[in-house]
């Protein structure tokens, strides 16, 4: 260390102008990647929104009539899997943090994960090749038995290979990242509610109810979002187990099934051309819209939560 | 080897609120002056201007001025990197960096800016400051195992070596001891002693038997209320303020009559 | 089910006063028996139905219908035995339970399927040639292979980068609307259907390079769009783990910022960090639309990023799947086996990275 007077006196440090530079560059990058992707799809997307069937010969009549069932199948596929998924993936989570030994907790959660690791190509084969057959049997039962409640009415598919299938694989593939939120949430359940409960003389499942759900509540709500944000933008899955006629209905077991966006344009994209190529770039914003929306409330339910818990 | 404080009408805020109010004070060369007063009274927060070390918080600003050996910290072109350089900082819990080894945590000061060290330098240095933080004999065998390995007290030596190491001119310590046990203070305390000869050292403590066992000058924070900014109170020779205050506030303090 | 499970009351001569705090209670094996029986019930139902019908026996439906079974069966014992409130409390018990290993057939089927399928394909011609001139039998999936890992690391090289600064910037230096705002667009960033990213991709290339360009840098910039979110979120919780005495040390030494960061706060994350970048990618390198959109799919050996359509193994298995020709099991089979290559390379992946994380994180002392 040099004398004081000329050694307190500095320049600028280079170093650290250079790295507080590219930090917030590569932060920028963020923004115009963002940017970029809502441009290009907006642009490549006008001239769909005008064409007609004679520009575009994908379109049945204009572009509105070709999203509207397609829209409705991405919905309706996305709703089933989570009608499955919710209270699945709220059972796994509570055997993880309450019911499963301690030592084992860890171990059944990273199992669970494991689930998330599989390629949802791989979902694709095993659904065609193992579950659409295993199921197409209880499905036959279903229609014959159950028939008369509109959603089974029949007649069955022959492969097994309809929208409830895809909502079954759907359910699977979103269980992982349910599971894993809320299991996060009920293991911050406060000890001093449990035990509160317990010591009231609860059993374990009235102090589930009293403690740890009202607690887990708006966590259970935020998963089951992000669940279908999920669900809604998956694609390869879906392309390849459901065999879709485009139809809008809600039957469950019949081979005439409604398509969904994304596995539409995956099976649409690779053959088309012209004025085709935006009306499918066109159907990716609308579902890109949707699943923003999704992702918002999500988003929004998170941070009410965060208030109200008053952590951080 | 160390320099004179003096630091003329210091006010600290975060944000909008002012936290440490009109601060006048002179601390002179090679002594040891503590800083005592209740939880929040702004005394850490006042240290930590001394090295800039309050920058750190966001929206944290002074103003006045704070002068060693007549160099004002807050002039304007003034490089933060260089003040820390020449007045140290031990904190309340001992934090060694837990991917070094003891010895890469004592040359973390010359290692982290980048500064060539020849081997036997190196060395040298390590074995200077660990002896000067009373540290050499317990940890001389295993200078390569992780300094997160050690006990609390040793780790805060060590923290003590490390700040040495950069050889500053004023060492700042904020509660030293609040994290040891009594025998670990002990040590730091008799530390504190032999310190003091080559450097300027102010000490921030809870413990009024500390502050007067080790300091030279004691200067005494108080706060008004809660919202209420703190402010110094008195400032005197050590044996004055525990034993002949002038104010009614420190008598009440150091009495433990408090409140 | 004739198992008597009532407990007899234990009148031993050496206990002779009963103690006032146990109720009736099923005594410990009885769930177990209970289950064993219902599971039995039901072998026998399914025996009786294969008998009149001619299909084989479905053990699979015998152990799922016994399990059903066994969930009100074990509510109407511990009804009579135990009361109402442990009687739901048991109820419950059996079907969260039965929730967790519900999700379990799904996973053991489908590693069951993957690895018997795969196998069968699953020698040395499939890992050293390409599906060049290659109808019916034989080819391999080496150009895939190539292409994966091509894409996925030319993706890693764009986003390890942005995705890290981000990271900083947000932890580091980020205050006010700025960081506000990208924390909210990373967000976005990851509801990003992949599909959306790679017409994203294709809709940038071919305004660039003419319409219906397919290429590997397409592909790989789909990739990247799905992977820098995933990688600021990791890196972003890792930095903000690391106490933030030990910055305030490190400045207290005259330690400037930037090495601040470099030397005390990367290498104090640096295991956390990784970990999250390898899931990143083994999240990024299973998937496929993206790919089929942006890079499209060849049966010949690519090397060049920018030049012609690119296969990859998830688009490999699509397309085996999806073009099937003659004779079809040679394509389903070579789908299989590199299904089952992926998924042991996405495995592989996360091993690495949890043991990265276990045996790499430093040891706060305390």
């Amino acid at each position: 260390m040099s004398t004081a007077s000329t050694a307190i006196k500095a320049k600028q440090r280079p170093g650290d102008r250079v790295f507080s530079g590219s930090a917030v560059f590569a932060g920028s990058m963020i923004l115009v990647t963002l940017a970029a992707v809502a441009l290009f799809l907006i642009v490549q997307s006008i001239p769909a929104f005008f064409a007609s069937h004679e520009d575009a010969s994908i379109l049945p009549e204009s572009f509105w009539s070709y999203v509207g069932p397609l829209l409705f199948g991405t919905i309706w596929a996305a709703a089933l899997a989570l009608i499955m998924a919710v209270p699945i993936s709220i059972g796994i989570a509570l055997f993880i943090s309450h019911y499963a030994p301690r030592r084992l907790a860890s171990v059944l959660g990273y199992i669970v994960d494991l689930l998330a690791a599989v390629p949802s190509v791989v979902f694709g084969l095993w659904g065609i090749g193992v579950l659409a057959p295993a199921v197409q049997p209880i499905y036959a039962w279903l229609v014959d038995n159950v028939g008369w409640f509109p959603l089974f009415s029949g007649p069955v598919s022959g492969t097994g290979r309809t929208i409830l299938t895809a909502g079954i694989v759907l359910a699977v593939m979103v269980l992982p990242i349910m599971t894993a939120i809320c299991r996060e949430v009920f293991l911050q359940t406060p000890v001093l509610h449990e035990e509160a409960a317990l010591a009231l003389g609860a059993t374990r499942w009235e102090m589930i109810r009293t403690a740890v759900l009202p607690f887990g509540r708006s966590g259970i709500v935020s998963a089951a979002v992000l669940g279908l944000g999920r669900a809604l933008g998956e694609t390869m899955a879906v392309a390849m187990v459901l065999s879709a006629s485009g139809a809008v209905t809600f039957q469950l077991l019949t081979s005439v099934n409604p398509s969904t966006i994304a596995a539409n344009i995956a099976l649409s994209f690779p053959e088309a051309f012209g004025i085709n190529v935006n009306v499918l770039i066109a159907t990716g914003l609308i579902l890109f819209i949707v699943t923003f929306v999704v992702n918002a409330i999500a988003r929004w339910i998170v941070s009410r939560r965060q208030e109200f818990s008053g952590a951080n | 080897m160390s320099k004179r404080i003096e630091v003329r009408d210091l006010n600290v805020y975060y944000g909008k609120f002012l936290a440490v109010e009109g601060v006048n004070l002179e601390i002179e060369p090679r002594s040891v002056t503590a800083f005592i007063g209740p939880s929040g009274c702004g005394k850490s927060t006042f240290l930590r201007t001394l090295n800039r070390m309050h920058e750190v918080i966001p929206g944290a600003r002074v103003e006045g001025e704070v002068l060693i050996d007549g160099n004002n910290l807050y002039d304007p072109d003034v490089d933060p990197v260089l003040v820390r350089r020449q007045v140290g900082m031990v904190f309340q819990r001992p934090n060694p960096f837990p991917t070094m080894s003891i010895k890469e945590n004592v040359l973390a000061g010359v290692k982290l800016n980048n500064k060539r060290i020849s081997k036997s330098d190196a060395d040298d240095l390590v074995e200077k400051s660990l002896l000067g933080a009373n540290l050499w004999n317990e940890v001389k065998d295993r200078l390569d195992r992780p300094g997160s390995g050690l006990s609390g007290g040793q780790q805060q030596r060590l923290c003590i070596a490390r700040a040495i190491a950069v050889a500053p001119e004023v060492i700042l310590m904020d509660e030293p001891c609040s994290a040891l046990d009594p025998i670990s203070t002990l040590a730091i305390e008799d530390l504190i002693e032999e310190l003091k000869l080559q450097y300027t050292i102010v000490i921030v403590t809870h413990n009024m038997q500390q502050a007067s066992r080790v300091s030279d000058k004691t200067a005494f924070f108080n706060i008004a209320g809660t919202g209420k900014p703190g402010n110094l109170i008195e400032y005197a020779d050590t044996t004055t303020i525990f034993s002949n205050p002038s104010v009614k506030a420190t008598e009440d303090y150091v009495s433990g009559r408090f409140g | 089910m004739t198992m008597t499970t009532k407990p007899e009351p234990t009148t031993s001569v050496a206990t002779p006063i009963q103690n006032s705090l146990t109720a009736g209670r099923l005594p410990t094996p009885a769930p177990w028996l209970i289950l064993g029986a219902a599971i039995a019930v039901s072998a026998a139902i399914f025996g009786v139905m294969g008998l009149a019908g001619e299909a084989g026996y479905n053990w699979g439906g015998a152990l799922l219908v016994g399990a059903l079974l066994y969930i009100p069966s074990i509510w109407l014992f511990s009804m009579l035995v135990e009361g109402r409130r442990r009687a739901m409390d048991r109820l419950v018990t059996a079907l969260v339970t039965g929730a967790f290993v519900l999700a379990m057939i799904p996973l053991i089927s489908l590693t069951i399927t993957v690895i018997t399928f795969g196998l069968n394909r699953f020698d040395a011609d499939f890992f050293t040639m390409s599906m060049r001139n290659v109808t019916g039998e034989g080819g391999g999936v080496l150009h895939a292979i190539v292409g994966t890992l091509l894409m996925t690391g030319t993706a890693a090289i764009i986003s390890i980068p942005i995705g890290l600064m981000t990271s900083i910037y947000l932890v580091e230096y980020g205050r006010g609307q700025l960081a506000r705002g990208i924390t909210f667009l990373v967000d976005v960033m990851t509801g990003i259907p992949s599909i959306v990213a790679g017409l994203f991709a294709y809709a940038l290339f071919s305004i660039f390079l003419g319409p219906g360009t397919r290429t590997g840098i397409a592909g790989a910039v789909a990739l990247a769009v799905l992977m820098i979110p995933v990688v600021v979120r990791s890196s972003e919780e890792m930095l903000r783990l690391v106490p933030n005495e030990l910055r305030e040390a490190s400045y207290a030494l005259g330690v400037p910022k930037w090495l601040t960061i470099v030397k005390v706060v990367l290498p104090t994350s640096i295991a956390g960090i990784t970990t999250g970048i390898m899931l990143s990618i083994a999240r990024v390198i299973g998937e496929t639309a993206p790919l089929l959109i942006a890079a499209g799919f060849t049966q010949s050996m690519n090397w060049n990023l920018f030049d012609g359509r690119m296969s990859s193994l998830p688009v490999f298995v699509y397309t085996q799947y999806a073009n099937q020709g003659n004779p079809p099991e040679a394509y389903l089979d070579r789908a299989w086996a590199a299904a089952l290559t992926l998924i042991l390379i996405v495995m592989a992946l996360n091993l690495i990275a949890r043991l990265v994380a276990r045996f790499f994180a430093p040891k706060f002392g305390r």
